[in-house]
């Protein structure tokens, strides 16, 4: 158990319903979700296109009002102003006040906190610095291109030095040197002992900076905890082998033991079910007088993961069984 | 101090918006324009000068009120930069204040342009310049204060669009609400009940209109005018606390 004093993001079977509609169809986005973020961590919010990671997002920021359950910051009631000093915010795709430069830009955020004159300067600086904006602080965010509105919305989740930054979706629409500079602004933000609470469906990015994920799926929680721990668990543990000039006997031996046999002239690629069948694989090679090209463990990622359980929801029951 | 932030950044990105330049050019010119006209009539021209300049000043300021009014919370909301604004230590009756005063702010400055360019003409036609037109001028700005928050109230619950055409509405049955409880007094008890209902309800925006004081060189007494004052400021509260109450259970999608 986790002290209640560690927790950063607490929320209990929260759920939001929207009626849409002239007819207020009733639409359920977020689900009985219950989620903890703790203190120091990176926590990754995956899911698919529409699995309600926004909304979710959206009540924890007072943007929302669930329908029912509870959310918590720094052990706090949800739209207690206490919490939103110690938070920030990056919002989805975001628009900003494109009339702004992006020095007034800063300056209009910090004021919301309460910061003035030369305090308010040196951090605008600060932080201009960090996102590589300096070249452009004079510039009207208009004129910004994609990248360079990202850069400058994380440096205004940053203003009030939050201890919680919550990232929506900080990497869609990067390119890749535009992502690589969003992943190490992360992990600069985790060294310096901020929690970070992103969402994204850009897995790799996941696996690399996250401590724990969470999985929602129309609006459910399917899995949640450490990367590692997940992939473990029920992660395939084949085993690739290329192989050159096995005999048709050998083949038959080795058959049993694979899932996947392809043959290309003299070579094969041969998938075997798990590691326990390598030791009997690499037998029978011997004994054809074979020879073993390579050999590859594979380790399961994140996207695996992700895809077996979204298929695996999806699907209805009797044909999972 | 939150709300003041907001309402100095409501102002820049107004006097950062070409509509508001456009439509300041557009009542100057009008303004202007009243030389012109004046030279078309037989004498009176001088009535003519106050009452186009006037209405000018109102038409125009009007204009700004509805149409850069509606944008202010449903243009934050359907570009999403509220959504940074909300989850900074800001409550949401603060925000909407701030939109509404930076508002405010534009329309004075407004006002007192165009009211300048009016007592330039004046000047220059040797038209006498009365108290009683600072009076009017006042009231103008009053009547703007009262539509800004008409507008700003429509826009915490629908589409701009939606707003403009309500807000335009709104400011035209507020100048012919009299007629309402004349309609009344010629109906029964029920009818004329709910008529006066509507009456009570409903911005009476005639009272913010003294151009024919002006121009008929009418006097208003000091304790009426604040009289008509307290009846904008109190309405126009009534408006700002209804959108503020609506506005804080609204869900941003």
């Amino acid at each position: 158990m986790t002290p209640s004093s560690d927790l950063v993001v607490q929320t209990e079977q929260l759920s939001k319903i929207f009626r849409v509609g002239f007819w207020g169809k009733r639409v359920t986005a977020v689900d009985g979700l219950s989620l903890e973020v703790r203190r120091g961590e990176v926590f990754g919010f995956l899911g698919p296109n529409g699995a309600g990671k926004t909304t979710t997002l959206k009540i924890l920021m007072g943007l929302i009002y669930p329908t029912s359950g509870t959310a918590r910051l720094f052990n706090l009631d949800m739209g207690d102003p206490r919490a939103k000093t110690r938070l920030g915010f990056l919002p989805e795709s975001p628009y900003f006040y494109d009339y702004l430069t992006s020095r007034e830009f800063l300056c209009f955020y910090g004021h919301l906190f309460g910061l003035w004159g030369a305090v308010l300067g040196r951090r605008v600086d600060e932080l201009l610095e960090l996102v590589g904006m300096t070249h452009a602080k004079d510039l009207q965010l208009s004129k910004f291109s994609k990248g360079m509105l990202q850069r400058v919305g994380i440096a205004q989740a940053l203003i009030n030095d939050p201890e919680l930054v919550v990232l929506d979706e900080p990497m869609s629409g990067l390119d890749p040197i535009g992502r690589k500079e969003v992943r190490d602004l992360i992990l600069g933000l985790k060294e310096s002992g901020k929690t970070v609470l992103f969402s994204s469906h850009i897995l790799h990015d996941a696996e690399v900076l996250c401590d724990r994920v969470a999985i929602i799926l129309k609006g459910r929680l399917v899995a949640c905890g450490r990367v590692t721990d997940l992939l473990d668990q029920g992660a395939s543990h084949q085993v690739e082998l290329v192989v050159d000039r096995l005999t048709p006997e050998g083949l038959d031996h080795l058959r049993p033991l694979t899932d996947k046999v392809v043959m290309q002239g003299d070579r094969m690629l041969v998938v075997l079910k798990s590691q326990q069948q390598v030791e009997g694989a690499l037998e029978i090679i011997r004994t054809a007088k074979a020879s073993l090209v390579s050999l590859n463990p594979q380790k399961g990622s994140l996207e695996d993961f992700f895809i077996r359980e979204v298929k695996g929801h999806r699907s209805p029951p009797e044909k999972r069984a | 101090m939150k709300i003041l932030s907001i309402a100095l950044n409501t102002f820049r990105e107004n006097l950062r918006d070409k509509l508001l330049y456009n439509l300041l050019v557009f009542a100057l010119l009008m303004i202007g324009s009243s030389v012109l006209l004046s030279r078309l009539t037989l004498g009176e021209f001088h009535r003519l000068i106050l009452d186009l300049g006037l209405g000018s000043i109102n038409f125009f300021g009007v204009l700004i009120a509805i149409f850069v009014g509606i944008g202010l919370v449903s243009k934050e909301i359907e570009k999403k930069t509220i959504y940074t604004i909300v989850s900074k230590p800001v409550a949401r009756y603060q925000f909407l204040l701030g939109k509404y005063l930076g508002l405010t702010i534009t329309l004075f400055v407004n006002t007192v342009v165009m009211a300048l360019g009016l007592l330039v003409v004046l000047y220059a036609q040797a038209v006498p310049i009365e108290g009683m037109l600072f009076k009017a001028l006042a009231l103008i700005f009053v009547e703007f204060m009262v539509i800004t928050a008409v507008a700003l109230l429509f826009s915490t619950f629908t589409s701009a669009t939606l707003s403009a055409i309500f807000t335009l509405a709104m400011y035209v049955v507020g100048h012919l609400t009299a007629d309402l409880q004349t309609f009344g007094a010629k109906m029964d008890d029920l009818s004329r009940g709910i008529l006066n209902g509507i009456y009570y309800l409903l911005p009476n925006l005639e009272r913010f209109n003294l151009k024919g004081h002006v121009v008929h060189h009418l006097e208003v007494s000091g304790s009426d005018l604040m009289l008509i004052i307290a009846y904008g400021a109190t309405y126009t509260a009534f408006l700002l606390f209804t959108a503020s109450l609506i506005f804080h259970r609204r869900d941003f999608r």
